[in-house]
C-alpha cells in the first residue's frame, strides 16, 4: 500500500506491506537509523518518536496507520548544527552511558516537557516510565530533563 | 518481531466498518490504537487475515456531558480521558484510572474502546467502568444496542460483542461527588496490575471493581452489599474476593492475590470515605 508521511520536514512516499511496523519503515525505507529497536514488546521506549506531535512507540504502530502523519525522529531535533536543548542537557548532565536508550529517552523527554513544561523531579520520573535504561542511568537522565526544563 | 501478513482496509465511518468486518468474516479484526492487538500480532498469538482500521473515524472520538452521564466515543485515547475537564469534574475515577494505563506513549495511542473490547481482566479500564456501572453501545449490521458493563465480559479476552459488532460509545454515570480511589499494585512502572481495585462510595452506595482477579474483570458486589448493610470498611473489605476466581502466575499465587484484593479494597474504601 502506498503511504505518504512527512519525516523531519521532508515528504516521503513509499509502498509498504500493511504489516510493516513504523519503526522498520523509518529505519529501512526512510533510512533514518537513529530510532532504535529495543525490546520489540512495547515496553522499553527505545523506538519513541513523535507522531503528529505526540510521543509514541514506533514498534507498536503500523506504517499504514501513520499515512499522512507528521513524524519527528531524533535526527530532526538539531537545527543548523545546534543541538536541541534536550540533547544539550543530556550531554552536559551525562544523561547517557551506552546511548542505546538515548534517542527514545530524548524524544519521550521532549514530549514530557511539551505537556508539562515545569515538571517536578517526581513528575519527570513518572513521565519517563515508558522508557528503560539498561545502564540504569536514570539519575542523570532525570537531571538532564530538569536542566532542559529550566534552560 | 513482525506480524504475519494480513490485508488492510480502512473504514471511514462506523457503518462502513461494520460492513467491512461483515464482508471479511470471523478472521477479520478491528484495529483502533493497536496497543492491545499489535503486541499480540507481533508475537503471532493473533493472526487475523484482515485488519479493518477504524482509527480514522474521527467522529468516534469525543467526551460529552450528556446530563446524567458522560458519553465517551470508543476511539477516545487514554491520554484524552486522563486530561479531560469534563471527566475530571464528573467521573474523576475514570480520568485517574486512565492516567495509570501503561505509560505516556501507550496512552497517546491506546483507546478506551479498544481496551474494553480486548476484555483483558488485567487492564485498568474494564474493571473501572464496571465499578462505575457504565453502559457500552455497540453497532452491528442491524443497528445499535446497549450492553451493561456487568453483562459485557464473558471470559478471558472474550466479550459478548458479536464478531460483526463495533463498540462505538461508553456511557459512564456521573459520580455526583462520590469519594473514589484507584489502587494499582505492580512491581514495575508501566506494568499491568498484579491486582487493582477501583472503588467509589457515596452515602450508602458503593461500587468496587477488581483488576486481574479472575478471567474477567470482577464486580465485587459482596463488598457493596456489606457496606450497605452497615459493615465497617475493614469487615466489608474481607468480602473483596467473594466474586473473584484468581489464577496464579509468576507474579502472585492465588492466596497472595486474594490477600492483595482485600488489602487494596480496604485502602480504596478508606480513601474513598475520607
Amino acid at each position: 500500500m502506498e503511504i505518504s508521511v512527512t519525516v523531519n520536514g521532508t515528504a516521503h512516499s513509499h509502498d509498504v506491506e500493511p504489516r510493516t511496523l513504523l519503526v522498520h519503515y523509518i529505519r529501512e525505507q526512510v533510512g533514518l537509523t537513529g530510532t532504535n529497536i529495543g525490546c520489540d514488546t512495547s515496553s522499553c521506549g527505545a523506538c519513541t518518536i513523535h507522531l503528529d506531535g505526540q510521543s509514541v512507540k514506533s514498534c507498536t504502530v503500523l506504517a499504514v496507520q501513520a499515512d499522512g502523519a507528521d513524524i519527528t525522529t531524533i535526527e530532526g531535533l538539531a537545527t543548523d548544527g545546534e543541538l536541541h536543548p534536550m540533547q544539550q542537557a543530556f550531554m552536559e548532565n551525562h544523561g547517557l552511558q551506552c546511548g542505546y536508550c538515548t534517542p527514545g529517552m530524548v524524544m519521550a523527554a521532549i514530549g514530557l516537557l511539551d505537556e508539562n513544561p515545569s515538571p517536578t523531579e517526581q513528575e519527570v520520573r513518572i513521565g519517563l516510565e515508558g522508557n528503560l535504561c539498561r545502564c540504569t542511568g536514570y539519575h542523570n537522565i532525570v537531571k538532564a530533563v530538569l536542566a532542559a526544563a529550566s534552560a | 518481531m513482525i506480524p504475519a501478513a494480513f490485508d488492510y482496509v480502512r473504514a471511514g465511518s462506523a457503518e462502513e466498518a461494520v460492513e467491512l468486518i461483515g464482508q471479511h468474516g470471523e478472521e477479520a479484526k478491528f484495529l483502533a490504537g493497536g496497543h492491545s492487538l499489535l503486541p499480540l500480532m507481533r508475537l503471532r498469538l493473533a493472526q487475523p487475515s484482515v485488519l479493518v482500521d477504524i482509527g480514522r473515524i474521527s467522529d468516534l472520538s469525543y467526551i460529552r456531558d450528556a446530563g446524567d452521564h458522560v458519553a465517551i466515543g470508543a476511539l477516545t485515547r487514554h491520554s484524552e480521558i486522563e486530561h479531560s475537564d469534563v471527566l475530571a469534574q464528573h467521573v474523576p475515577l475514570l480520568a485517574h484510572a486512565a492516567s495509570q494505563v501503561g505509560d505516556p506513549q501507550v496512552r497517546h495511542r491506546g483507546t478506551i474502546g479498544g481496551s474494553l473490547a480486548h476484555a483483558d481482566p488485567a487492564s485498568d479500564l474494564p474493571a473501572t467502568t464496571l465499578a462505575l456501572g457504565a453502559t457500552y453501545v455497540a453497532q452491528g449490521p442491524g443497528g445499535t444496542r446497549e450492553i451493561a458493563a456487568a453483562d459485557f465480559f464473558e471470559s478471558f479476552l472474550m466479550s459478548t460483542l458479536a464478531a460483526d459488532e463495533l463498540l462505538t460509545e461508553i456511557r459512564v454515570p456521573k459520580m455526583d461527588g462520590a469519594g473514589w480511589s484507584f489502587q494499582k499494585f505492580n512491581r514495575r512502572a508501566q506494568d499491568w496490575a498484579i491486582v487493582g481495585v477501583a472503588a467509589w462510595r457515596r452515602n450508602g452506595a458503593a461500587g468496587v471493581g477488581l483488576v486481574n482477579m479472575a478471567s474477567t474483570p470482577v464486580l465485587a458486589t459482596s463488598v457493596a452489599s456489606a457496606l450497605a448493610g452497615g459493615a465497617s470498611i475493614a469487615d466489608a473489605a474481607e468480602q473483596a474476593a467473594a466474586e473473584a476466581d484468581p489464577t496464579a502466575d509468576l507474579n502472585a499465587s492465588v492466596e497472595y492475590r486474594i490477600h492483595l484484593a482485600k488489602v487494596l479494597t480496604r485502602r480504596a474504601l478508606e480513601a474513598a470515605s475520607a
